[in-house]
């Protein structure tokens, strides 16, 4: 008996006409929650009617708050007939069970009705006492914090980041069962809606078990996703990174770098390693040879269970880059070794249920300084399968007020079953995991899974980035391990992560290595992929740009396996098609690494779309990219020739205005001085072409032709040739935009406070008749460039400006149906503060530095108070605490700026970011995870689908802000929209959409409103950008 | 290729004022797309015509979901849909409830029914003014009409009120609620010449001096009615020309205070007794709703047309009324010096206005 939640309903306003006699409403308000309903009294005759209820009050068990949602229907009372309901608001009680988070919930809810959408408002009240409950068996995990955003949270510290948690819940789908063909839509829709809220609750309990059992305190990176799988019923699956989280709420607790987004925002204080252990005579184990084979394994796993056959194929890619060198080979496997023991440690960790710490994945984006060594490239993997119905035999009764069905954990019941989606995940995670192997890596980083379903197949598709990590932050406080000085001597700030973290003797795959032109040490490859965010502390060279590689590809309509067959057939030509136009267009861009990359299969009835975005950047540790070289195979062919050579020029012309453009000018260095002397030079893209397309195209170069760098393009045929236009066709943003996909634009760092998160959606229907693969991708690709320009005129006035975190979402609601949706938040930024010198940069990292020695002073105090065993500091410590800066506690208490509370009242802001600029985070409030379904059968009254998604989007936003203007926040930081699934029926004048949104309620402060209240020190340590104090709410 | 769908939602709402003007002004989106282009603005930005096309839809859209709460501003306010700082707010109430020059003239005083609704196809052949456009205008006056129609204290304070409009505007509403309400004809032609400042200026004048909330605070439609007491005593004023003594020594007064001062002199003096029945005849009609209705067309026929064909400067015209009014207060035997002032002040101020080309 652990919780006591409290309810009371203050007042309506707004509501909509329920007697169309008396123009009125005599309204009344249910409140639900588990078993137990209460209910207001009748206030007659109002369209504002002030209930001031009791406190109505629920006593119920810990596991019932986190999987339950508050359930509040408003209704208009009708003597003679049944009362009508007017609609419902469902509050997630989960951010009051934190003791950090909010403390109530009070504010103006929209009254949501799925068909008619929002009607009228609700002040609400909600409380929970929560008793502490000491029993160890328990099945809540009431206390874990989730956080969404894919970084270290703002105002917590990394104390220890264990690793990947998972998990997944199936049920059958509402909409779906027999009794759906009986009820209104309005019962089919809010069964499904408070059916998918009871999952969520469930599965964020049951990761936050796992956490619990890893000694965790907290999700970051938390994602969780639907797969509406139709008949075959429905799937919540989360990912997330567990992480032992700090607070920094004592006085001392300051971040700097948190203030100013613009560089180093996500910095956490480990800046340098305080430990000073020399590495004496590490074992120089000698690596072992990791054998990989490239090209695109098609694998076929026929795995046959009674009734069905499953199909899948993995088609592999690893891309990498980073080298170690002769010094830095036997370190680095140390360092990887030690790695490993810290991954595996914990997988054999004393925890008896905890079996699954075999995948050494993590959902960050975003490190702490010093976490993340080498980068190998991006591993990622897919899978195709049929999907059959999944074997529930539980019993799934009427949705009636109680709550009479019953959730089956997947895992737990079909346990014997071999055929389930665990196990489907978790082959793909080995897949995954045994690419990051073969490029050296212990890690995968910047981890997500996503699938894509069409009827009745389901392609499962999982990425990420191989990586090598730095041992201390994965282990449990037991083992310091012997990382010496050394470390910081190999890598030289701005570069380490771009060396090559496997054999260059063995690598497995050719690539095209150099010296790093940042160190001139160590090896690093010409091209560079991740889909991590550019590390804060990485040297760029410009300013970067979304690229993105757009796809189709047509296939047969086909049934089950056939189907399925036919989609595993062509998943490797797209994966290498995509991969390939992502380097064509990267070299255009004259730029030499991509980050935040993307790639996102999407399945129809008909065919196949790939879309990859990132953001394009010059890394000035990675070689300069040679440019594109055009080679014809009809040379004797004059006028030929000259249309090769014409392109050519073009060619030439855009990647110099394009160099002009992202003001990329490294300097000019010799290439004999580092050039290598390595066994291979061929360029890698190359190969990958060789390599993936099968054997019939195998294509022997001519290196002789132009400089050994350039990329030669053959134009043989048709294809090639619209490859090339296509590549042409790609206009850069009107003068004053700039565009990625990352969470900051590398080479911008003045941000303004003025930001504009948006969602665009845009349908096409194609024209059915003689569809062909280059229409199809003309059509595709202009549909992406077009939408792109509208965004740029839209937002014209934000001049200059950048549309951070582009987000692209395909889907194919049907058969000549394109969806793309896009999310992305525009930001302005200042263009006269636009040339900041490096001056200041170092300036600022200085003064960091100090700082986060100052932090560093409490981290093994921290530790030391842990239950955990001892941190066995060295003495040397002491010298950095002697370090510190004199900053006074004292100063930092006096500050406290006042809450938001009386600063911009109402407005909430919304952002795909984890930050927002010229402000500071002060509180996270809980993680909003919000699940609508919008449904019409008068699509043409409500302005046709146009106006029915418009006016539901902005219905969803509105909800998200009253949530978080409830909880008290005043922003949400890493929104997301996860799902925008839009079905219409013209014909018969009906739509239904459904969408889902996550994020952060937080609480923020603008940074003007800190530096007047800080005085005294802002001069002494910190710029004036930087200042911020921790504000106790 | 067709585009099915296509959809921009900011989580703060977009408002482009041009647009919004458009939109205002009861283009259709083709119809606006074509204006927009005139503009240059494709030129300026180097989009594309599908692109303005998508901008101006979505634009509509969002315009057209905002007009339900435009018809309550403060539901404006209050509405948790669409998040839109409060200055865009205003502006978006202040240009909603903005009217056009020419389209009020045509309905200035007239009854605000369905009836006139018809004739809005005329005024919209007339003015040029779109029909859209006259729809919205004529539903404003409507609208706010009907909310402070029966409302107690000050008419322009209920419309800021209830509607957010600016002091200027709201007083724009005051004079329209308040000529509707008493039928003043403004449509006749020898009335073409005035504006609808010249209308407004004299509403709030007699919506402060003549109606009952100039004496008592307390009463309902204080602010739009006319005082019936008032009225109906006016009639006694009658005394200043039906008692022949009484207009010579007026005029005498008069006269021998302008001597010398105006330019027209004779001219006054030949006129004084005709401007002065006028002037005392329309107080005394007043009584009659006909006359009220015709109260400008009175004033204009029998004070402001005569003054005008004998080219009194403006300055004579104000020494004239200025002299006229407070020499009553030297006439022993007149006996409602408070009544001639209540009814004088407005009129003065009133004539001062309306005399102009």
């Amino acid at each position: 008996m652990p919780g006591k939640l409290k309810v009371k309903i203050v007042a309506g306003r707004h509501l909509p006409v329920m007697d169309r006699a008396s123009d009125l409403t005599d309204a009344f308000v249910e409140v639900k929650f588990g078993n137990t309903t209460f209910k207001t009294d009748v206030y007659l005759k109002s369209l504002n009617p002030q209930w001031n209820s009791e406190w109505f009050k629920f006593e119920v068990d810990d596991e019932d708050l986190q999987d339950e949602p508050l359930q509040i229907t408003v209704l208009d009372h009708d003597t003679y007939s049944a009362n009508d309901a007017i609609g419902k608001v469902y509050i997630d009680i989960d951010p009051l069970l934190y003791s950090e988070a909010a403390t109530v919930i009070s504010g103006w809810f929209p009254i949501y009705d799925t068909i008619h959408g929002i009607r009228g408002e609700i002040n609400v009240i909600v409380k929970v006492d929560l008793f502490n409950d000491l029993n160890r068996f328990r099945q809540s995990s009431c206390g874990v914090k989730f956080f969404c955003t894919t970084s270290i949270p703002k105002c917590y510290r990394a104390v220890i980041i264990h690793g990947f948690v998972e998990e997944l819940v199936v049920n059958e789908d509402p909409e779906y069962q027999w009794i759906d063909r009986i009820r209104t839509p309005r019962a089919s829709n809010e069964a499904r809606q408070r059916l998918i809220s009871l999952m969520s609750g469930e599965l964020q309990r049951k990761i936050g078990l796992k956490v619990l059992e890893m000694r965790g305190n907290a999700v970051v990176g938390y994602l969780q996703c639907f797969d509406l799988e139709g008949e075959s019923g429905l799937v919540v699956r989360a990912i997330g990174t567990a992480c032992t989280l700090d607070k920094l709420s004592s006085p001392a607790a300051f971040l700097p770098a948190c203030n100013s987004p613009c560089k180093e925002m996500k910095e956490i204080p480990f800046n340098e390693d305080p430990n000073p252990n020399t590495h004496s005579s590490g074992p120089s184990t000698p690596l072992k040879n990791q054998t990989y084979s490239f090209s695109p394994s098609k694998s076929y796993s026929r795995q046959s269970s009674s009734s069905d056959t499953d199909l899948s194929l993995t088609p592999k890619t690893g891309m990498g880059s980073g080298s170690a060198g002769k010094e830095g080979g036997p370190f680095k496997a140390l360092l990887r070794q030690q790695t490993q023991s810290a991954l595996e440690q914990r997988g054999g960790s004393p925890h008896r249920f905890c079996k699954r710490r075999e995948f050494p994945f993590f959902t960050l984006t975003a490190f702490p300084p010093g976490f993340l060594v080498h980068v190998g490239g991006v591993v990622s993997a897919r899978s195709v399968k049929l999907l059959d119905r999944i074997h529930n035999p539980a019993f799934v009764g009427i949705m009636g007020n109680t709550r009479s069905y019953k959730l089956l954990d997947w895992n737990s019941f079909n346990a014997d079953e071999p055929e389930t989606r665990d196990a489907w995940w978790a082959e793909i995670r080995q897949e995954i995991k045994s690419h990051a192997k073969a490029l050296g890596c212990h890690a995968v980083v910047g981890y997500s899974e996503s699938t894509s379903i069409c009827e009745e197949v389901c392609i499962l598709s999982a990425s990420g980035t191989a990586a090598v990590l730095n041992p201390r932050f994965l282990q449990d406080g037991t083992v310091e391990g012997c990382l010496e000085q050394r470390l910081e001597e190999n890598l030289p700030v701005g570069c380490g992560f771009c060396h090559i973290p496997y054999d260059e003797l063995n690598m497995p795959f050719p690539a095209h290595l150099t010296y790093c032109y940042n160190c001139r040490k160590q090896k690093v490859p010409d091209v560079l992929f991740t889909t991590i965010d550019l590390p804060t502390d990485a040297t760029v060279i410009g300013k970067g740009c979304l690229i993105q590689a757009r796809l189709c590809r047509l296939k047969k309509k086909a049934q089950a396996e056939a189907n399925a067959t036919a989609i595993s057939n062509l998943l490797p030509f797209m994966e290498y098609e995509v991969h390939t136009q992502l380097m064509n267009k990267l070299k255009l861009k004259g730029m030499n690494a991509l980050f935040g990359l993307r790639i996102q299969i999407t399945v129809g009835e008909n065919m196949l779309m790939g879309l990859a975005s990132a953001t394009g950047v010059y890394l000035a540790a990675l070689p300069t990219p040679g440019g594109i070289q055009i080679a014809g195979k009809t040379p004797n062919d004059s006028s030929y020739e000259q249309h090769i050579s014409h392109m050519q020029k073009k060619i030439n012309d855009t990647i110099a205005k394009n160099k002009e453009l992202y003001e990329i000018n490294p300097p000019e260095t010799s290439e004999e001085v580092i050039g290598s002397p390595i066994p291979e030079p061929r360029q890698r893209s190359r190969l990958l072409r060789s390599q993936s397309e099968s054997s019939d195209e195998v294509i022997e170069l001519d290196l002789s032709h132009g400089k050994k760098d350039a990329f030669v393009l053959e134009i043989d045929d048709t294809d090639a040739m619209e490859d090339v236009h296509s590549l042409l066709t790609d206009v850069p943003p009107p003068s004053g935009f700039y565009s990625c996909n990352t969470e900051i634009m590398p080479g911008i760092n003045n941000w303004t406070s003025e930001i504009q998160m948006f969602t665009s959606v845009r349908v096409i229907r194609l024209s059915s008749l003689n569809l062909t693969n280059q229409a199809l991708n003309k059509n595709f690709n202009d549909l992406c460039e077009n939408l792109l320009k509208s965004l740029y005129f839209k937002l014209r006035s934000m001049i200059p400006c950048c549309l951070c975190h582009v987000n692209f979402t395909v889907s194919l609601p049907e058969d000549e149906l394109i969806q793309v949706t896009v999310t992305a938040v525009a930001i302005t930024f200042d263009k006269n503060q636009a040339l900041q010198t490096t001056k200041t940069h170092i300036e600022k990292s200085l003064q960091r530095a100090s700082t986060d020695n100052e932090e560093l002073l409490q981290f093994p105090l921290e530790l030391c108070s842990d239950s955990l065993p001892s941190h066995p500091f060295p003495p040397a410590k002491a010298v950095t605490v002697e370090k510190a800066s004199p900053m006074g506690e004292g100063n930092f208490r006096n500050r406290s700026a006042p809450p938001c509370a009386n600063s911009t009242v109402g407005v909430v802001k919304m952002t795909p970011l984890s930050f927002i600029p010229g402000a500071k985070i002060t509180k996270y409030l809980g993680i909003i995870n919000m699940f609508f379904i919008r449904e019409t059968t008068s699509l043409r009254e409500e302005g046709g689908v146009s106006g029915f998604l418009h006016a539901f989007i902005a219905e969803v936003f509105a909800m998200v802000r009253a949530h978080v203007a409830a909880l008290g926040g005043n922003a949400v930081v890493s929104y997301i929209m996860k799902q925008c699934v839009f079905m219409e029926n013209p014909n018969k004048n009906q739509a239904q959409c459904l969408i889902n949104v996550s994020g952060d309620a937080v609480v923020f402060v603008r940074e003007s409103d800190l530096e007047v209240a800080s005085t005294q020190q802002a001069a002494a340590t910190c710029q004036p950008l930087c200042t911020g104090g921790e504000v106790t709410t | 290729m067709t585009s099915e769908l296509d959809i921009f939602v900011g989580n703060t709402t977009l408002i482009d004022e041009d647009v919004y003007r458009l939109w205002l002004d009861g283009y259709s989106v083709s119809d606006a797309v074509a204006l927009r282009v005139r503009s240059g603005i494709l030129e300026q930005t180097g989009a594309t015509a599908a692109v303005l096309q998508s901008d101006t839809m979505d634009h509509y859209r969002t315009f057209h979901m905002l007009e339900r709460l435009l018809h309550a501003p403060p539901k404006l306010l209050h509405q948790l849909i669409f998040q839109i700082p409060p200055s865009r707010q205003a502006l978006l109430i202040e240009r909603y409830y903005a009217f056009d020059e020419a389209f009020v003239r045509e309905v200035l005083g007239k009854k605000l029914s369905k009836g006139t609704k018809k004739d809005l196809d005329d005024i919209s052949t007339k003015t040029g003014i779109t029909l859209k456009s006259c729809r919205r205008q004529f539903d404003n006056f409507k609208r706010v009409f009907k909310v402070v129609e029966e409302m107690r204290g000050s008419l322009v304070d209920n419309i800021q009120q209830h509607f957010l409009l600016s002091d200027r505007l709201s007083r724009d509403y005051a004079a329209i609620v308040f000529f509707a309400n008493n039928r003043f004809e403004t449509g006749k032609k020898k009335l073409q010449y005035l504006s609808f400042g010249d209308f407004a200026f004299c509403a709030e004048l007699m919506i402060q001096n003549w109606t009952l909330g100039a004496v008592d605070s307390q009463v309902d439609d204080m602010d739009v009615d006319l005082d019936k007491e008032f009225l109906q005593d006016l009639k006694e004023l009658k005394v200043l020309v039906a008692d022949k003594d009484l207009l010579d020594l007026h005029k005498s007064v008069v006269c021998t205070a302008l001597r010398g001062k105006l330019s027209v002199f004779s001219e006054m003096e030949a006129n004084f007794k005709n401007l002065s029945r006028g002037l005392v005849n329309v107080a005394a009609k007043l009584i009659h709703n006909k006359d009220v209705r015709d109260l400008f067309v009175d004033l204009v026929e029998k004070f402001v047309e005569p003054c005008r064909s004998d080219h009194w400067p403006l300055s004579d015209v104000r020494l004239f009324l200025n002299q006229y009014s407070a020499s009553v207060h030297s006439l022993d035997g007149f006996r409602h010096q408070a009544l001639w002032d209540r009814y004088m002040g407005t009129l003065r101020g009133c004539l001062l206005r309306l005399y102009h080309d």
